[in-house]
């Protein structure tokens, strides 16, 4: 039985359509994370299926129930808030417990369940602190604190890391990852980051007006996206997306891209596809290889055509970047740190054509 | 001196002379109510009492004649209290729910409906005194302080909105969204979340409740009967009913008991009234 089940869920105001047609269902214990730009409805899909808002059309079923018309406090949901929404006026310990007092459980259950979640949380010493008092990551754990003392259902999370700055928002994510592992609980979150998106999900939604892109694991997600919007979402660097042109050749494909001040490049995909005249060739920076005469990657290009000419270099540690341009577009590549690349020089490039996504130049779907 | 400094002094001064100018009536009546009225008709106005005397205002409390009632003040300023206190309370803890529903439980028409409240305040009270005079007469609260404390509620509903809307619509709705999630209803938020931290607010509403109702005249003379004048009423009496010799002193004696009130809340209360106006402008 999922957990969380979305049907054909509308949401308007008016005649402005905030959300199309969502389906989504989750298993207990799976993380499922809502990522998008702002304004693509996650929040607002989030708030619905809290109860916050009240939807145009479908059902939102929770645990099998059907929650559909039922309020907020009896969808057996906690919910931890951008803001924190901590109550100002109350201490820690009254925040964590307003809930369970609010629903007339007994004072010694109270305490009991705060004593836990405050030690799971390392919160003790600020339970008698007010809010005002706390730090942004602190009153973040208090916010939690007050989601896990309910022990619900589902746990809704809207973007709970974006007020943090950015060391406190990678060691958060950790701690969260590994609730999720300790409780088993199941919960939904919102974030415009795709890299939290990545590292916390079982399971990825991701956004763009109101629409669903694309639903699956975070690899099917990063590996296969399902179209451009995905491709140039997901990843950090993005995508490369290149345009380029397509024809059958005995049982291989061969793959054309324009090279600025040269021949076109053209490289060969093993494999016959089944691909229109034009396409967009996606290929992530880190399957774009230095081509060495001994690893012969499928598609590495062909002779000297492989070499094309470097814009600029940028050693980031680990990696070096380096960018060219091929087919029109800046296309980066992720290549070793060690690598002898230098700007304003041509240096030979191999794609891995096994990982490279095809997409339609019109629409923008995948097309392999 | 530098030019800084005597730029310093001549400012100093320019307000200690207004300061000063301000201050004189209240000066002249202090000083007039303390002296006899013979004092009164030999020395000049501004001079301090040769003899300091207490006996206008206790004549001004318990003796003077308004109309042909000669109690002093102090029925009516009675009268001035249990109309006050309700008033104050019932327009203050409406206005709090009201402003409430306004800033976090939009509604279809909120925004028509605040408008309209908020017109509310700029209604002159002249326009009203008859619709007014009518619905009381209608409602049996004619001549009462009932009455009277029903007109201040109705009139001071507007104000009292406008504040404490103005000020939760400052506070994050992801805070009533928490307290949803939690299970609380509408008025355990009300309760517990927004009243415990309203003081600075619920002080703005009081003083300024307070300080229109008490000195309310035009409502007070419309709307009274014999036995329910309120203070204000009682003051003109005393000042207009007195034949032969007019007594300033205790005239003065009686203004300044009727302004005490207000004067004592501000002063106890001031300080939070400033901080109540600006909080909401500014964050945190």
């Amino acid at each position: 039985m999922p957990i969380l089940e979305i049907d054909h869920l509308q949401k308007s105001y008016g005649e402005t359509h905030i959300l199309h047609d969502i389906n989504i269902s989750i298993e207990e214990g799976d993380f499922l994370v809502l990522v998008g730009p702002s304004g693509c409805g996650k929040s607002t899909l989030l708030n619905c299926i809290a109860g916050l808002e009240p939807i145009s059309g479908g059902n939102v079923s929770i645990a099998g129930r059907n929650v559909t018309g039922v309020s907020p406090k009896d969808r057996d949901i906690a919910m931890v808030f951008q803001s924190y929404a901590l109550y100002p006026t109350m201490s820690v310990a009254k925040n964590i417990t307003f809930g369970m007092k609010v629903r007339g459980v007994d004072k010694a259950t109270q305490d009991k369940k705060l004593a836990q979640v405050a030690s799971q949380l390392q919160i003790e010493p600020l339970l008698h602190r007010k809010p005002g008092q706390l730090s942004g990551g602190q009153r973040q754990r208090v916010a939690m604190g007050r989601a896990l003392v309910r022990d619900p259902k589902l746990f809704l999370f809207d973007e709970p890391l974006s007020n943090l700055d950015a060391k406190l928002r990678v060691s958060m994510r950790t701690e969260i990852k590994k609730l999720h592992q300790d409780l088993n609980a199941s919960i939904v979150y919102v974030t415009h980051d795709q890299i939290e998106a990545m590292t916390l999900a079982t399971k990825i939604v991701v956004m763009k007006g109101g629409v669903i892109q694309q639903i699956g694991t975070p690899a099917e997600i990063y590996n296969r996206p399902a179209n451009m919007f995905v491709a140039d979402f997901m990843g950090s660097p993005a995508m490369n997306l290149i345009p380029a042109k397509v024809r059958a050749e005995g049982g291989q494909t061969r793959i054309q891209i324009e090279r600025p001040g040269d021949a076109p490049l053209v490289i060969t995909d093993p494999v016959a596809r089944n691909l229109p005249a034009d396409i967009i060739l996606g290929v992530r920076p880190e399957d774009i290889h230095e081509a060495t005469g001994n690893a012969h990657l499928p598609g590495t290009a062909e002779g000297a055509g492989g070499d094309v000419m470097i814009d600029i270099v940028e050693p980031a540690g680990a990696d070096t970047f380096a960018v060219t341009q091929l087919g029109g577009k800046a296309v980066t590549a992720r290549l070793r740190a060690e690598s002898a690349v230098k700007a304003r020089q041509p240096f030979p490039l191999a794609f891995d054509l096994s990982k490279v996504s095809y997409f339609s130049p019109s629409d923008g779907e995948r097309l392999n | 001196m530098t030019s800084k400094t005597m730029l310093r002094a001549g400012l100093y001064l320019i307000l200690i002379l207004f300061a000063l100018f301000y201050l004189m009536p209240l000066f002249v009546m202090l000083t007039t109510s303390l002296k006899s009225l013979e004092e009164i008709r030999t020395g000049s106005l501004l001079a301090l009492p040769r003899d300091i005397t207490f006996a206008p205002w206790v004549e001004a409390w318990s003796t003077a004649c308004a109309g042909t009632q000669c109690e002093g003040l102090r029925p009516f300023f009675w009268n001035s209290v249990l109309m006050a206190v309700p008033a104050v309370m019932i327009s203050t803890v409406v206005g709090a729910l009201n402003g409430y529903v306004f800033a976090q439980w939009r509604f279809r028409g909120a925004n028509l409906f605040f408008a309209m409240i908020l017109f509310g305040c700029f209604i002159p009270f002249q326009v009203v005194l008859l619709p007014m005079a009518q619905m009381l007469g209608l409602m049996g609260l004619a001549g009462s302080i009932p009455g009277l404390i029903f007109v201040h509620v109705i009139y001071g509903l507007g104000f009292t909105t406008l504040f404490f809307r103005n000020y939760y619509v400052t506070i994050p709705q992801e805070l009533v969204r928490a307290a949803k999630v939690d299970g609380a209803g509408f008025f355990r938020i009300f309760w517990s979340i927004f009243l415990p931290i309203s003081l600075p607010i619920i002080t703005v509403s009081v003083i300024w409740q307070f300080t229109q109702i008490w000195n309310d005249f035009l409502f007070g003379v419309s709307f009274s009967g014999a036995g329910s004048q309120p203070v204000t009423v009682a003051l003109n009496n005393i000042v207009n009913s007195t034949t032969g010799v007019k007594a300033y002193n205790v005239d003065m004696a009686a203004a300044i008991i009727a302004a005490l009130p207000t004067l004592l809340v501000y002063v106890v209360a001031g300080k939070y009234f400033i901080r109540g106006l600006t909080a909401g402008s500014v964050k945190g």
